[in-house]
């Protein structure tokens, strides 16, 4: 075990994975010196024809690394800030989810396209979508959303090993995001959920960089007598359906706490599963806990209104069970 | 085509106006550079510093109904394009009175009231939202103009190319100016960037020039035959305007980067190039003015970027129960 930051467990990750497998190449704008830091150091380990920088060319890159990945590479796409995979969307969206599907199985696409998202840096609307919903809905790619540096090096292993395509966003740059990994080489299942606290009063499905609020949420109502079963999905796509279920099916309660806008959120997918599979085991409505449907603002207050916080998550929990702050558990 | 670099005559109180307008950005950036280095402004600040001709020489001879848009070096653009110097720092502060509620910052400064679409936040937008709103203007057939600022480095979105191809042969009233700045973020040009940005209009048949971005005079010509040429109904023309970024792709970038992209030797020479001493010493010389008009003129914009930090410093926050509230549809 050693604590470290998400960006280091990442660049970790893609250097041991590059210096195992000869057919993983990486690209993408200034991942030479690397804005993020993520992918630092790269290019003199592994060489400047395996570790390209970009010029700002979104449309070709991700069509690229669908071309690269049907003649034989495993490529890691990065695409800095998730709202530019927008601008390279219809590789995305229209090849490499589909390729596969239509061809009957001709080629599969080791493709990973990574890219920091979300909000709470003021970085004001272009730059701050949370858009994994709008990934999961694709179909043909999978979506993985590391919590903590120990999930990004076992996600992102996991990722790189994967035969299809994955959409590998990292919560990374807004503070706090460091965290033990262990050592060697980690790896996590992709579509197999982590448990992150446990209880019996009430599941919580925190997704992504929500993980981090739910779970002190989540130590804050046990000191309260409330006991919050947590799960991490990890991936949305595959997504531990049973993982969720068996615990809904313990608590009778469901929280899903999730950085989309509301409207057709994961959440929501959470939340129609569950109305679905196990409505019988259900004592309450189910709750989301998402960003009102809104876009990211630039100034500061504004943003952190929006932003589900251990405070909102909590006051959803207290009100699910009728138990306001602050009355004797 | 190159400019014909021969001295249009301005008159002493034009010459003084590009000198103000110019100084006023370059005042306002620093300011602005000097804020955000100190942790006090919530987002990330890129500066115009350098290109300030560029801005200056083209905007000043748009019409309030003339569109423009541009990049996340937004600020110089929407100054020169007679955005209020105080509703710009109120935004990039964070304000309620900002020019965009506090909803946009730095990367979005907007008024379409004096036909500035915007900053944004996205290289190579700016370039398809002009040659729509120069499309407008054609059906309108009221003689405006749209003008797309971008960098270097978004010359590679293909988006350039589709909107040459398009404009071209709808003959639409468009500028695309691209202000080559020598850097794609932390990616010197020759690294990202193959043959001229100016020779891709070639193949399409557009009209096309390279100039001195930073000689106000030559960028103003340019201009005026590429706005002639497109309100005459005769077409977009790409301009590849050489100048040089003198601050970092965005500020504190020192405080993050694992290493250096451009040696302090390079900036240090290419700040000789410097726009606005450059054109001081040309109206000097000329006798066009004297330093203590020059002196004025730099004591009445440090007044009024000061008076724009008091009005965004006494601003409230914007309330968040107010947010989107009327601006967000669906
Ligand atoms: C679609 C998209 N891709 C990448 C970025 C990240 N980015 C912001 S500015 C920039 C460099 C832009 O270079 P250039 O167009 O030359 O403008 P300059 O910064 O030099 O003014 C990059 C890569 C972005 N904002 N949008
Ligand atoms: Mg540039």
């Amino acid at each position: 075990m050693a604590k470290k930051r998400m960006i280091q467990a990442i660049n970790e990750t893609l250097d041991s994975e590059m210096a195992k497998d000869p057919k993983i190449v990486l690209f993408g704008e200034d991942v030479e010196i690397s804005l993020f830091g993520d992918t630092v150091g790269l290019k003199d380990k592994h060489g400047a024809h395996r570790v390209r920088n970009m010029p700002i060319s979104e449309t070709v890159m991700s069509g690229m690394a669908v071309g690269a990945a049907a003649a034989g590479y495993k490529v890691v796409c990065h695409m800095m800030f998730g709202n530019f995979m927008y601008t390279g969307f219809d590789s995305i969206a229209n090849q490499a989810s589909k390729l596969r599907y239509m061809t009957a199985g001709q080629i599969s696409l080791p493709i990973v396209y990574m890219s920091v998202f979300g909000g709470g840096r003021s970085a004001a609307a272009q730059h701050s979508d949370a858009m994994h919903p709008m990934f999961m809905n694709l179909g043909g790619i999978k979506v993985a959303l590391p919590a903590t540096p120990a999930d990004a090096a076992g996600l992102l292993r996991a990722s790189i090993h994967d035969p299809n395509p994955v959409v590998f966003l990292q919560a990374a740059g807004r503070g706090g995001e460091s965290g033990e990994v262990p050592d060697g080489e980690v790896i996590f299942e992709l579509g197999k959920a982590a448990t992150v606290h446990d209880g019996d009063d009430v599941t919580m499905v925190a997704i992504g960089a929500m993980v981090r609020p739910a779970l002190r949420a989540a130590k804050r109502l046990a000191e309260d007598g409330i006991g919050v079963d947590l799960i991490d999905p990890r991936t949305m796509v595959p997504l531990d359906t049973e993982a969720i279920l068996s615990s809904v099916r313990r608590t009778g309660r469901l929280v899903v706490v999730d950085e989309a806008r509301d409207l057709c959120s994961a959440a929501s997918h959470v939340a129609a599963v569950c109305a679905d599979q196990c409505f019988e085991a259900l004592k309450a409505p189910i709750k989301r806990v998402t960003v009102p449907d809104l876009a990211m603002p630039y100034s500061p207050p504004l943003e952190k209104a929006l932003l589900p916080n251990e405070g909102s998550i909590s006051a959803t929990v207290r009100d699910l069970l009728g138990k306001p702050a602050g009355v004797e558990a | 085509m190159t400019s014909s670099g021969a001295d249009t005559n301005f008159s002493n109180e034009q010459m003084l106006g590009f000198y103000r307008d110019m100084l006023r950005i370059r005042r306002v950036e620093e300011q602005l550079g000097k804020d955000s280095l100190a942790g006090n402004l919530p987002g990330a600040v890129h500066l115009y510093i350098g290109q300030e001709a560029v801005g200056v020489g083209i905007c000043s001879q748009l019409r309030d109904d003339d569109w423009i848009a541009s990049n996340h070096r937004g600020h110089g653009h929407f100054l020169a394009k007679g955005g209020d110097t105080k509703l710009l720092v109120a935004e990039v502060y964070g304000r309620k009175t900002g020019i965009c509620r506090g909803h946009g910052g730095s990367m979005h400064v907007a008024d379409f009231s004096k036909g500035i679409i915007g900053a944004n936040g996205i290289v190579g937008a700016g370039i398809s939202i002009t040659t729509g709103a120069a499309w407008a203007a054609q059906l309108d057939g009221n003689g405006a103009v749209g003008v797309a600022f971008f960098g270097d480095g978004a010359a590679n979105q293909g988006v350039l190319c589709e909107a040459l191809n398009v404009s071209t042969l709808w003959k639409l009233p468009v500028i695309f100016v691209c202000e080559n700045n020598g850097f794609s973020e932390f990616s010197p040009y020759s690294t990202v960037t193959s043959g001229s940005i100016a020779d891709r209009a070639k193949p399409y048949g557009a009209a096309h020039e390279t100039i001195d971005g930073n000689d106000l005079i030559e960028v103003w010509q340019c201009a005026a035959r590429a706005i002639r040429r497109a309100r005459d109904g005769k077409g977009p023309t790409l301009i590849e305007a050489r100048t040089y970024r003198h601050s970092g792709h965005v500020v504190g970038e020192h405080t993050f980067l694992s290493g250096t992209y451009r040696s302090e030797e390079e900036v240090e020479q290419k700040k000789a190039g410097d726009p606005i001493p450059a054109f001081a010493k040309r109206i000097l010389e000329a006798g066009q003015a004297s330093q203590a008009d020059l002196d004025r003129i730099d004591a009445e914009i440090t007044a009024e970027v000061a008076e724009a930090v008091a009005f965004a410093e006494e601003s409230p926050y914007p309330d968040p129960a107010d947010q989107g509230a009327g601006y967000m549809f669906a």
